[in-house]
């Protein structure tokens, strides 16, 4: 089908948007790169009075280092996530995740912004922001605030964005000490929607593991971080640890039962992951 | 910024090279806007939700799907189609190869396939068979079974 009949407004600068976001309110969308909004339009999932295009806003679009975080604009591209040296070189949990989303062509166009402000349960960016303990960067008339990720997500599709704000960047931690790191995911076929997928963070040896963190994406309603299994892993050996950590993970995981994917069968696909995730630690010291 | 309701709205943008400047409705797609209002109707309606790849096309030198964006957007944009692409011979090696490994039968998703291949043979000009199929799978092919498509990019390939 075609999208419905809506107002479209293109603001030049950062205030222009928010001011309309502020008038506006729940009346309007943004529109960023669409990937996600563009189907939703046309199945008429979505039918907002007016759409506001951020294509304009270069504010938005760039990644850059602050301190000790990588700042990742709302704009930046799945494509440029990935494509990013600096990215690779702090966060190559990131560049990892990237070539999951969707097809080239979506990635081309897809920003991070706009994943995290759908807050679908499938999304790449929403676990690795979760794993990497990532705050998200908000803005309105009234100012700017930063929520932490396991703040942020509420249920599905929802998050603590208020109807005046817009989510303007991303802010990753960046250790001192490197962060080892590795992505995955299941789907039936490349690109689409993940049936489990995991990001798993960590520092150490494979003598013990330090400060993992797991976060799952499509087993439950918003991006879940796996306590019991981090808890399992935490000072572990990869080797022996493992077992215990796939285990607590099924017990910590209720995915939604839907006539596609059963629960029981996602949480399989998620320990699979974690599982296969650790074998590859054996010997991959960190740095 | 206007905030003035608007229909519709005049977009300027550069497409297969020459400048147009035309009216598009704020609602109406990229690939209708081609194919309606230009005439190119080389990009193809397939699902207008993002998932058979018929419709894409590049924009700003980038592969893009013509439904999961608006004309409106393209304002100011470079936006090359199939006709662009075959005009410039720029895809001519995998037009032939395609012809000659039978790569092609309904055509729906032919310009999509051409477009896909040509911008990964830049990007990589030794792909692996993996990396065929990586991408050119967001495009759906109901007649080939793929095969015969990924052995005509990698003639191109060697």
């Amino acid at each position: 089908m075609k999208a419905p009949a809506f107002d479209y407004l293109r603001p030049d600068t950062l205030e222009q948007c928010l001011e309309a976001l502020a008038t506006l309110g729940d009346d309007a969308q943004v529109l960023a790169g669409g990937q996600s909004l563009m189907p939703m339009l046309n199945f008429r999932l979505a039918a907002p009075a007016t759409l506001i295009d951020i294509g304009r806003l270069a504010e938005l679009k760039p990644i850059r280092i602050e301190g000790d975080r990588l700042v990742v604009g709302a704009r930046a591209t799945h494509a440029e996530i990935g494509a990013s040296a600096e990215v690779r070189r702090l966060l190559p949990l990131l560049s990892a995740a990237a070539p999951h989303i969707a097809h080239v062509a979506i990635r081309s166009r897809g920003t991070i912004g706009g994943s995290l402000a759908l807050a679908d349960p499938a999304s790449e960016w929403a676990a690795c922001a979760l794993s990497l303990d990532a705050e998200i960067e908000l803005a309105s008339t009234s100012g700017r605030r930063r929520v932490a990720a396991d703040d942020y997500f509420l249920g599905l599709y929802a998050t603590d964005r208020r109807a005046d704000e817009l989510v303007t960047a991303v802010r990753f931690p960046i250790a001192d000490a490197p962060l080892c790191s590795h992505f995955d995911e299941t789907s039936r076929r490349r690109g689409d929607f993940a049936i489990a997928g995991l990001a798993i963070v960590w520092r150490g040896d494979a003598a013990a593991l330090r400060d993992v963190r797991i976060a799952l994406l499509g087993v439950g309603d918003r991006p879940v971080l796996a306590r019991a299994a981090m808890a399992a892993l935490e000072g572990a050996v990869p080797s022996v640890g493992a077992e215990a950590a796939v285990a607590a993970l099924g017990c910590e995981l209720s995915p939604p039962e839907d006539p596609a994917y059963p629960a029981a069968y996602r949480v399989r696909v998620a320990q699979s992951l974690l599982r296969r995730a650790l074998a590859s630690l054996v010997g991959k010291a960190s740095p | 910024m206007t905030v003035e309701p608007r229909a519709s709205m005049t977009i300027s943008a550069v497409v297969n090279g020459e400048r147009v400047v035309a009216e598009a409705p704020v609602r109406q797609n990229l690939v209708d806007f081609l194919r309606e209002r230009l005439g190119l109707t080389g990009s193809h309606v397939g699902c207008e939700h993002g998932v058979c790849g018929a419709c894409t096309v590049l924009v700003d030198g980038k592969l893009a799907r013509g439904c999961l964006m608006l004309a409106v957007q393209a304002d100011g944009a470079e936006i090359e189609t199939i006709e662009g692409a075959d005009a410039a011979g720029r895809i001519a090696k995998l037009q032939t190869a395609f012809l000659e490994r039978n790569a092609l039968q309904c055509g729906f998703c032919t310009p999509a396939m051409l477009l896909t291949a040509a911008e990964l043979l830049r990007a990589n000009p030794q792909p692996t068979r993996e990396d065929v199929r990586d991408w050119i799978s967001g495009i759906l092919c109901r007649c080939t079974g793929y095969q015969a498509i990924v052995d005509a990019v990698m003639e191109v390939a060697s």
